[in-house]
């Protein structure tokens, strides 16, 4: 049944792998402009253009270029990049891990958040203090990521600048890191100097990337809490002389938290698209701003293998949370 | 619910607060060249960086101050506004026919049509969009009807998953099984039966959509992608300001109130017009 479920879901994600694959491809063939000859030198002959073309494999039909790309990238080549001249996969694998950690350090922050709002906002139904939790939910669900980032560059970053709004580590710091996983490295080799400077670097990006998360988050928890907190086993909880905030933490919030969790999935990915943009706000050395880039440069092998990536986190994402949804649930795990 | 019924009552006073904003934003950009109190593409190096009225060094008739060009800052915002409301409606309104549609058809005829659209959507859902309107942009080229396109070809999907869903919900209500025992035609059905009652739904995405049309507008102006770079838009405007932010921090802070109050206002406008329409909470 699960297995069933996995295999099912596994296909359905290859399809929209594929899917993704062709658009990308079309998308970026319609372009107008050609990138070989922006990478010339004005002296360059046409035979020149012509060698350089069959060197990317331009001169061939795009039928013929989309399947050469397709086996490239099954076998895990995903080109050459036409402005930085490297390896793609390289250069993605080189940035993504920085986006990565945005992307978790803004989930933590979502969830930590969110939760802490919906628990107290579900001890205090009815009162003032769950009204003013849903006007500030409200107001952080409705603005996006993007403008949250200019709101905290001006209030943190040039009113009381205590954060740093651009780049990912200070540049005269000196780097003991092998990965690229700083935040990660900077943790297990314990050099607390180094994460702190990543953490001001990266806590008004991440805020602003959780901060709609965070709404989303608190308004359905609070909302399956009060629904949880009126049945019987809770009252008999409370009967027993628990108090409400104990309540709320041993009995109520495991059962209540489920539809969330399915929420957060989907939402995660949103985040996760979000950082392009928040990346190039604060001039973050991560795969979101590699690939406005590339966009500008028209860098075609190198748009196409950022998108997959992005398309396979995405698929990646909803896939495990589909799977956890059908662990936890118990009525699909012994259905 | 109870919101909804306290809504019932009167028009809460934040959907005047939301409406009175857009109005006004609005007639601001229709008259804007009668509005405007300067020429919003005058530069003149005299007057560059100059504060705001209530501040020392401001200048008459520059109300919010001038940029590093010394550009009227209220002037450009208020023309800024012609190109966000321009795309805020077309881009909204075409991803909506697009989407709703797709999302009616689906949802309504199930089968094949269902697979095959919802398979698209799921494509759709799985590119990051901000890099999607981006790279649209790149290749169809910078300019208003690129930027529409680009919108409406990205968020056609937010009306097409709703609609499906809802649609799918109707119909198997009973009064679309009576209206085939009539002998209803299917097209017929959905157009007349089903279509009156995800409306409500629609309207509320169609404002939330404007709202987001307006920041995607702003993100592509800010990544330089939008329109001509001569007509001011509040990205551009906002790019400017992010530049020289620690020296005039006026030219960030007023485009980013008005987009604020501006996506504040569509998202409310759409929450209360959903439950004015809703018959269940009618």
């Amino acid at each position: 049944m699960l297995l069933q479920r996995f295999l099912i879901r596994l296909l359905t994600m290859l399809i929209t792998l594929f899917g993704v694959a062709v658009v990308v491809f079309v998308v970026i063939r319609v372009a107008p402009g050609d990138p070989i000859a922006m990478m010339l030198p004005p002296g360059a002959t046409d035979a020149d253009l012509a060698r350089l073309r069959a060197l990317y494999g331009l001169d061939k039909t795009i039928v013929q270029q989309f399947f050469i790309w397709l086996s490239g990238v099954a076998r895990g080549d995903f080109g050459t990049s036409i402005s930085l001249r490297q390896d793609v996969l390289g250069l993605v694998f080189n940035r993504l891990p920085a986006t990565l950690e945005l992307a978790i350090v803004a989930l933590i922050i979502a969830v930590a958040l969110g939760g802490t709002t919906a628990i107290i906002g579900a001890r205090e139904r009815g009162t003032a203090v769950e009204a003013g939790i849903d006007i500030a939910s409200g107001a952080a669900l409705s603005i996006p990521d993007f403008l949250w980032g200019l709101v905290l560059i001006l209030l943190f970053g040039v009113l009381v600048p205590i954060f740093d709004i651009s780049g990912r580590v200070s540049p005269q710091l000196d780097l003991p890191f092998v990965t690229q996983f700083y935040l990660f490295e900077s943790l297990l080799r314990l050099r607390l100097d180094l994460t702190w400077d990543l953490l001001k670097h990266m806590l008004m990006p991440a805020v602003a990337l959780a901060l709609p998360l965070a709404a989303i988050i608190s308004q359905l928890l609070k909302q399956s809490l009060k629904e949880v907190l009126d049945l019987d086993y809770v009252v008999l909880a409370r009967v027993k002389g628990f108090s409400e905030t104990q309540v709320i933490l041993r009995e109520a919030l495991k059962n209540a938290a489920l539809p969330t969790l399915t929420l957060v999935g989907v939402q995660f990915t949103f985040l996760i698209g979000g950082t392009v943009i928040v990346e190039r706000l604060f001039s973050y050395e991560g795969l979101g701003n590699m690939a406005i880039d590339a966009v500008i440069n028209r860098d075609l092998p190198l748009i196409q293998g950022i998108v997959l990536v992005f398309a396979l986190l995405f698929v990646l994402i909803n896939l495990s949370v589909d799977m956890m949804y059908a662990l936890l649930n118990p009525r699909l795990r012994h259905g | 619910m109870d919101e909804g019924r306290a809504q019932r009552r009167g028009v809460s006073p934040r959907l005047w607060l939301a409406g009175g904003w857009l109005l006004l934003a609005l007639l601001a950009a229709i008259f804007a060249p009668l509005v405007g109190p300067q020429d919003p593409l005058a530069q003149d190096l005299m007057l560059e960086r100059l504060p705001p009225f209530w501040m020392n060094g401001a200048e008459p008739g520059y109300w919010l101050g001038t940029d590093s060009l010394g550009r009227d800052l209220l002037s450009r915002l208020i023309f800024g506004g012609r190109i966000a409301f321009i795309v805020a409606f077309s881009a909204a309104i075409a991803a909506c026919l697009v989407g709703s549609t797709l999302g009616l058809i689906a949802g309504y005829f199930g089968g094949w049509a269902d697979r095959i659209i919802s398979r698209v959507v799921d494509v759709w859902m799985a590119f990051p969009p901000v890099l999607f309107a981006i790279l649209l942009v790149a290749v169809l080229g910078t300019g208003l009807s690129s930027v529409i396109l680009a919108i409406a070809i990205i968020d056609w999907t937010r009306f097409c998953r709703v609609i499906r869903a809802e649609t799918m919900g109707q119909s198997h209500m009973d009064y679309v099984e009576n209206a085939r025992i009539a002998g209803y035609g299917r097209i017929g059905i959905m157009l007349r039966e089903v279509l009156p009652n995800v409306v409500p739904s629609i309207v509320a995405l169609l404002s939330l959509e404007m709202g987001i049309a307006v920041i995607v507008e702003a993100i592509l102006s800010f990544v330089n992608l939008s329109i001509s770079t001569d007509d001011p838009t509040w990205g551009g405007i906002i790019a400017e300001g992010r530049l020289s932010i620690h020296q005039a921090w006026w030219v960030l802070v007023f485009p980013l109130i008005t987009l604020i109050l501006t996506v504040l206002s569509f998202s409310q406008f759409g929450e209360a017009l959903k439950t004015r329409f809703d018959p269940v909470l009618r």
